[in-house]
C-alpha cells in the first residue's frame, strides 16, 4: 500500500515537496468554489480547476480547463478534489483516472453504488486511489487540506484519525486537540456502503506515518469495516495504541440513518458486533466522543 | 428502498421467476374477494418491511371463511417489530419437498456482489447452515457458476436447471434494478423437482432512484420524510418525545446514543446536512412542529464554519411565528457562541457548552413536565 504521506507530501528531494499541485473538478459551482477558497487559505496548492464549457476563464485567479486532461497536461497534477453532482460522478471520475489522476478525493454524496464500483474497477487498473465518495476529505494539519472540513478542530500532532462520518471527524479531532493531542493526519473514508479507500486500507496508508503515536477510529453502524479492521490489527500485531468510537448504538434496525451505509440487517452492521470485535483486538471503545482523549491517554500510558 | 414481499414477487414475476399464486389487499372487503378468487386453503401474510413475521404470528394458514373472518382483521391490525402491516398477501400453499436459501447481495467489505446459497433454507440468513458463497464482481452470473452452486447444495435433476434459471434472473434484477440485496428465502423444491419462490426480499440502492422511475411506485415515505428529502435532510421518525436535530449523520446518531444512554427517548433522527444555515434550521423546526409526540427539542450542531448567531436567529423566528412552543436544548459549536447566548437569553432556548449538558437538561426537563 502506497503511503498517503508520499502522495500528499512527496519526497523531501522533490522540488514540489509539501506543495504537490492539486486540481479541483467542479471549481465554478457554489460548493466547489467556496471550498476551493477555504483550501487555498489552508495552504493547499490548487493550481487548476475543471468545469466543462468554462475552459480558458480564470476563477479566483485559478485557470479553468474544459477537461481534466488539459488541466493535468498544463500542471502535472496527480491529485484531484471533486465537487460534481452525484449523477455526474461516474463520468467525471473516469475522466480523472484516464487523465492520470492518482489520488481522487470524491466529495459528492448520493453516488449510486454501481457507479462507485465501476469507478473502482478502473482505478484498480490504473493504480489510482479514490477516497470517498461521500467523504469530507483528508487533511494534514497546517499543511494540506483536500476536502470540506473546517480548519479549526485540527492541530498539529502525532495522532491519526480515521472516520466514516464527517462531523464526527471534526468533533473528535476537536476533542483531541483540546486535550493536547494534535493530529498528523485525519481522513474520512465516507459514509457510503462502498468506499474507494476502506477503513482497513486507510489504516495501512497511515500506519507507517512518520512520528505516528496512535490511531483513533471513528466508526458507525453498517457493514463490517470495523470488524475487518479489528481483525487486521490482531493479525498484523499492530503495537501502537488504537482507540475507537462507534456511532449508532441506539439506531433502530433496518433504517438508514442519514448515511447510505449506516444500516443494520440482523447482526450484520450492528454496533454490538463492532464493539465486540474491537474488544477482542484490545481496542477500547468510547461511549461518547468526549471520552476519546481519556481512553487514548490511558492507552499511551500503557504502551510507554 | 426496501420492497415488501408482494412487491419483490411482482418484480420476480416480471423477470420470470416462478412464484405461488397470490393476491394483495389492504382491507377486508377486497380481502374477501381475493379469498373467493383464490379458494381455500391459503396463507395470510402480513406485508411489513421487517423480518420475523412467522414468529410474530403475522403469517397464518387459513382453511375456511370463519377462520378468514377472524384472522384477516387480526393480521391487518398487527405490528411486527414496530412496523404496522401495510397490506395483506393471500397466497396458495404448495406441497414442499425441501426449502433452499438463495440470495445475491452487495458484499461491502469485498466490494463485489456475492451469491449465498444453502440447502437449508427457510430460516433467517444468520442461522442458515452450510452456506455456499461465490463472489461475482459487478453481478454477472454465467451458467457454469450457477450450475456449480446448484451442485454444491446437492440439487439434482430438473431442480438444477430451475435453480440456474432463478439465479441468472436474480442476477439480472440485481444489475438492472441496482439492488443491494435480492433474496429468495425459502426457495421451495416441489414434488416434481421444480422450484418456487415462496418469499422475496429486495432492497434497492436509494441513490440510484433517479435512474429507476419504474420503482418509484414502491417507495414508501411519510409526508414528513418526503418534505425532509426535498430539503436535503435525512429524517427517521421514532417513537420517543425528544426530537434530535444536528448536522451530519454521524453526529446525530451519536447524539441519539447519548440521549438513550441517559434515559431519554428520541422522537426523531433529523440530519440537516453538513452545513447549517438559518433556513435549514428553520425548516427543521417546521418539520418537528408537525410531529405530535415531541415535548422537547435537542439540537447538536458542530460547525467550524457555521455562525451560531444565524442558527439562533432561526430559533427566535420560530418562537415569534409560534411555530414551536417547546424548549430547545442546544449545543452550538461554532463562531460567536457568546453573542448567540445573549440573543437567546429571554427565549425558551437553552444553550449549553457541551452536548452532555444539553442532553441532561433535556431529559430532566421532559420528566418534570410529564
Amino acid at each position: 500500500m502506497l503511503s498517503i504521506a508520499e502522495i500528499l507530501q512527496g519526497n523531501p528531494n522533490d522540488s514540489d515537496y509539501n506543495k504537490k499541485p492539486v486540481i479541483v473538478q467542479g471549481i465554478t459551482g457554489n460548493y466547489g468554489s467556496y471550498h476551493t477558497q477555504r483550501m487555498l487559505e489552508y495552504g493547499t496548492n490548487i493550481v487548476a480547476g475543471v468545469t466543462p464549457g468554462k475552459g480558458g476563464k480564470k476563477h479566483e485567479n485559478i485557470p479553468v480547463y474544459n477537461t481534466v486532461k488539459e488541466a493535468v497536461d498544463a500542471t502535472g497534477s496527480k491529485i484531484s478534489v471533486m465537487f460534481v453532482p452525484a449523477k455526474f460522478f461516474l463520468s467525471a471520475a473516469k475522466e480523472a483516472i484516464e487523465s492520470g489522476i492518482k489520488l481522487l478525493v470524491a466529495i459528492p454524496e448520493h453516488v449510486p453504488i454501481r457507479d462507485t464500483m465501476e469507478t473502482l474497477e478502473l482505478a484498480k487498473k490504473n493504480d489510482a486511489i479514490i477516497i470517498g465518495p461521500n467523504t469530507p476529505g483528508v487533511l494534514i494539519p497546517e499543511l494540506i487540506k483536500l476536502g470540506i472540513m473546517p480548519a479549526s478542530p485540527f492541530k498539529v500532532g502525532n495522532i491519526g484519525v480515521l472516520s466514516k462520518s464527517g462531523t464526527l471527524l471534526y468533533e473528535i479531532s476537536y476533542n483531541l486537540s483540546e486535550a493536547g493531542f494534535g493530529q498528523c493526519i485525519t481522513l474520512g473514508i465516507g459514509g457510503d456502503p462502498i468506499n474507494g479507500t476502506r477503513l482497513v486500507d486507510a489504516f495501512d496508508m497511515i500506519s507507517d506515518y512518520p512520528n505516528l503515536e496512535g490511531i483513533v477510529v471513528v466508526g458507525e453502524i453498517g457493514g463490517d469495516a470495523e470488524e475487518t479492521l479489528a481483525q487486521h490489527v490482531i493479525d498484523s500485531n499492530f503495537k501502537k495504541p488504537v482507540v475507537a468510537y462507534i456511532a449508532g448504538r441506539a439506531a433502530p434496525k433496518e433504517k438508514r440513518m442519514g448515511h447510505a451505509g449506516a444500516i443494520v440487517y440482523g447482526n450484520y452492521g450492528s454496533a454490538e458486533s463492532k464493539v465486540s470485535m474491537f474488544n477482542k483486538a484490545n481496542i477500547p471503545v468510547a461511549k461518547r466522543p468526549g471520552e476519546i482523549p481519556m481512553l487514548l491517554a490511558e492507552k499511551l500510558k500503557q504502551s510507554d | 428502498m426496501r420492497l415488501l414481499e408482494y412487491q419483490a414477487k411482482e418484480l420476480f414475476a416480471e423477470y420470470g421467476i416462478k412464484i405461488p399464486k397470490g393476491l394483495t389487499s389492504k382491507n377486508i372487503e377486497q380481502g374477501r374477494k381475493d379469498a373467493q378468487e383464490l379458494g381455500f386453503p391459503f396463507v395470510i401474510k402480513s406485508q411489513v418491511p421487517v423480518g420475523g413475521r412467522g414468529k410474530a404470528g403475522a403469517i397464518q394458514k387459513c382453511h375456511n371463511q370463519d377462520e378468514f373472518e377472524l384472522k384477516y382483521p387480526q393480521i391487518l391490525e398487527m405490528s411486527v417489530k414496530g412496523e404496522k402491516t401495510r397490506a395483506i398477501l393471500l397466497e396458495k400453499m404448495a406441497e414442499i419437498k425441501k426449502e433452499l436459501y438463495l440470495s445475491v447481495f452487495l458484499n461491502r467489505g469485498k466490494r463485489c456482489y456475492t451469491i449465498i446459497s444453502s440447502s437449508d433454507g427457510g430460516v433467517e440468513i444468520e442461522s442458515v447452515k452450510n452456506q455456499v458463497i461465490r463472489e461475482i464482481g459487478l453481478g454477472e452470473i454465467d451458467k457454469q457458476v450457477a450450475e456449480d452452486v446448484a451442485k454444491e447444495i446437492s440439487l439434482e435433476g430438473n431442480s438444477v436447471s430451475d435453480f440456474v434459471d432463478f439465479l441468472q434472473k436474480l442476477s439480472k434484477i440485481t444489475i438492472e434494478k441496482e439492488v443491494e440485496l435480492a433474496e429468495i428465502n425459502p426457495v421451495a423444491v416441489l414434488d416434481d423437482g421444480s422450484l418456487l419462490a415462496l418469499d422475496g426480499k429486495v432492497i434497492t440502492d436509494d441513490n440510484s432512484n433517479f435512474r429507476h422511475p419504474e420503482l418509484l411506485k414502491y417507495q414508501e415515505q411519510t409526508e414528513l420524510e418526503k418534505r425532509a428529502e426535498k430539503s436535503g435532510f435525512s429524517l427517521v421518525e421514532l417513537d420517543g418525545d425528544i426530537a434530535v436535530v444536528g448536522n451530519g449523520a454521524g453526529l446525530v446518531m451519536s447524539t441519539l446514543d447519548m440521549l438513550s444512554d441517559n434515559g431519554g427517548k428520541p422522537a426523531c433522527f433529523l440530519d440537516v446536512g453538513g452545513g447549517a444555515t438559518e433556513e435549514s434550521v428553520y425548516e427543521a423546526l417546521i418539520l418537528i412542529s408537525k410531529m405530535e409526540n415531541v415535548k422537547a427539542i435537542l439540537v447538536n450542531l458542530f460547525g467550524g464554519i457555521v455562525k451560531t448567531t444565524t442558527v439562533a436567529t432561526a430559533f427566535i423566528k420560530a418562537y415569534k411565528n409560534k411555530l414551536i412552543d417547546h424548549t430547545v436544548y442546544a449545543r452550538l459549536k461554532g463562531a460567536e457562541a457568546e453573542k448567540s447566548k445573549e440573543m437567546l437569553k429571554n427565549t425558551q432556548t437553552q444553550l449549553f457548552d457541551s452536548v452532555e449538558e444539553a442532553i441532561n437538561a433535556a431529559v430532566i426537563g421532559v420528566r418534570k413536565n410529564a
